[in-house]
């Protein structure tokens, strides 16, 4: 632990693990979508549901959404300022199976018409991990840049993404790949060291077999 | 590579020719490859933020579940009358800690120290010090930026030798690091020598051990917010005692290595589980249902 890890960080309050955790959520969402959404269903779970009012959770999320950061004093004004931007947002209390205490899951929508679903964490101290995309497994931590990528399970796709990779010069830092079924459908989560260009998603969306494109950048809007 | 004992900090300032606050700076600086500046600047910005959250309490306030709210403003109207017991400073300090504390629990925006249910303990100690002297000490900003240094170490050492989270260890991993930091940082600022620095972080966190974590309700108010006020004052104490030249029997590093054992030994229903001691008083229970049927 560094000394700014010991005097910091500059937070709204009461909680770390329920409050600053629950912003960070919401903001990976946000990243993830591409933009604020227009709709968000939230479900939370286990403590998150048990004491999350008290702790401004709800709130916290939302706040994410909208793309305010851990220490933004507006959080707990984020219910009125989304309905300002038109956002629709509702929440409800339901224990997910197998997770982890403090676990949310949201199902957001883009203007666009772009749908993700993500459940996710907090660990504690503000640390969150993303458990679930679209309900598969994918452990990311939201503390490096991330892309997944559905496909369609065909050979190429890995080699595709890994040499776009190569090709800009974006090294990668951890990769998995899951699949339903053989010639199903299909997943890659990749962690890396570098933010991924806008063109490269745009290269990727082209590539036929492949249905979606989700992107994590680090430090900066979108 | 982050100091693991106050020795090695001592060791490292007496090999060195440095203070403790160098100690600890250059060892950010390596850490973290940053220059001095940027290191301070950093520094500078959570003093900043100390001092922000400090000015925007507002007294009129209650938390979402209407447990804490409008004590720092009690507390502060009560001192001005000028009878308190424990005289102005102490009051001020008493004032200070109940504000942060709400203001946190109100969801304003505070620094954690170590934590957010800590975050009133070294401000309720700087802030009124750095108010008092203002005048009289030229560069009191930059004195109180180097305690800040010093508070951060002995932080450091307490998160690698035992934890600073109440769900690991307790309230006493929480309030009782704070503390311990306050203390030393106070030392510091009163000129007091490395050793009566450590002797004073080994006091105050003597003190607190085998303080539970049992917020009523698992929410950071009660008993969290009056707790910064037992951090800050016990603070002070340990401070003064240690520039009295009072000394702690048990070296600092040993007490840490106490408060894990404790920690490790205490129960899981006094880990921020909301589950034993206040919390699970027919009083916190009945809290706890009348918020669960509110929302």
């Amino acid at each position: 632990m560094n000394i700014f890890d010991i005097l910091g960080p500059v937070m709204v309050g009461p909680s770390s693990s329920h409050t600053a955790g629950a912003v960070r959520i919401g903001l990976i969402t946000k990243k993830l979508l591409g933009s604020v959404p227009v709709k968000a269903d939230i479900t939370l779970s286990g403590s998150f549901g048990a004491t999350g009012v008290g702790h401004g959770t709800d709130k916290a999320l939302v706040a994410g959404l909208l793309g305010m950061d851990t220490d933004d004093i507006r959080i707990p004004e984020s219910f009125d300022i989304a309905r300002e931007q038109n956002m629709e947002f509702a929440f409800s209390k339901e224990n997910i199976r197998d997770a982890h205490p403090n676990t949310a899951l949201l199902k957001v929508e883009a203007a666009s018409g772009r749908a993700l679903e993500v459940q996710a964490s907090s660990l504690g101290g503000g640390r969150v991990m993303i458990n679930k995309l679209d309900g598969i497994q994918i452990n990311v931590t939201g503390e490096r840049p991330a892309l997944i990528v559905h496909n369609l399970d065909q050979p190429g796709h890995v080699a595709e993404v890994t040499s776009l990779m190569a090709h800009k010069s974006i090294n990668i830092a951890t990769m998995n790949v899951y699949r339903d079924k053989r010639g199903g459908y299909a997943v890659m989560v990749l962690e890396t060291d570098q933010n991924i260009p806008d063109s490269a998603i745009e290269w990727l969306k082209r590539v036929e077999g492949i249905i979606k494109v989700t992107r994590l950048n680090i430090g900066e809007e979108g | 590579m982050a100091y693991h004992s106050l020795k090695e900090i001592v060791d490292y300032c007496e090999r060195r020719k440095v203070s403790f606050f160098q100690a600890v700076l250059e060892d950010d600086m390596e850490e973290r490859k940053v220059t001095q500046q940027e290191s301070m600047a950093s520094m500078y910005t959570m003093w900043d933020a100390m001092l922000l959250a400090s000015t925007a309490y507002d007294g009129s306030l209650t938390s979402a579940s209407g447990l804490t709210g409008r004590q720092g403003a009690l507390m502060e109207e009560y001192r001005k009358k000028g009878k308190t017991l424990c005289g102005d400073f102490i009051s001020q300090v008493v004032a200070q800690a109940l504000e942060m504390g709400e203001s946190n629990a109100c969801m304003k925006r505070i620094v954690a120290a170590p934590t957010a249910g800590s975050c009133g303990v070294l401000p309720a100690v700087l802030i009124p010090y750095y108010q008092m002297h203002q005048q009289e000490v030229e560069d009191i900003h930059k004195a109180v930026i180097e305690s800040l240094y010093v508070a951060a170490g002995i932080g450091q050492v307490i998160a690698s030798r035992a934890f600073i989270a109440g769900a690991a260890g307790g309230c006493q991993a929480e309030i009782g690091a704070a503390s311990s930091m306050a203390a030393g940082a106070l030392v510091y600022l009163k000129g007091g020598d490395n050793h009566q620095i450590c002797h004073a972080s080994a006091i105050a966190m003597k003190s607190l051990l085998g303080l539970v974590c049992d917020p009523v309700a698992g929410l950071v108010e009660v008993p969290c917010v009056k707790r910064n006020v037992t951090g800050a004052v016990n603070a002070l104490a340990a401070a003064d005692m240690a520039l009295a030249g009072i000394t702690s029997a048990i070296p600092a590093d040993q007490v840490f290595d106490a408060m894990r054992e404790v920690g490790e030994k205490m129960h899981v229903s006094l880990k921020e589980t909301g589950e034993g001691g206040l919390a699970a008083t027919p009083e916190g229970i009945r809290i706890t249902k009348l918020l669960i049927r509110s929302h």
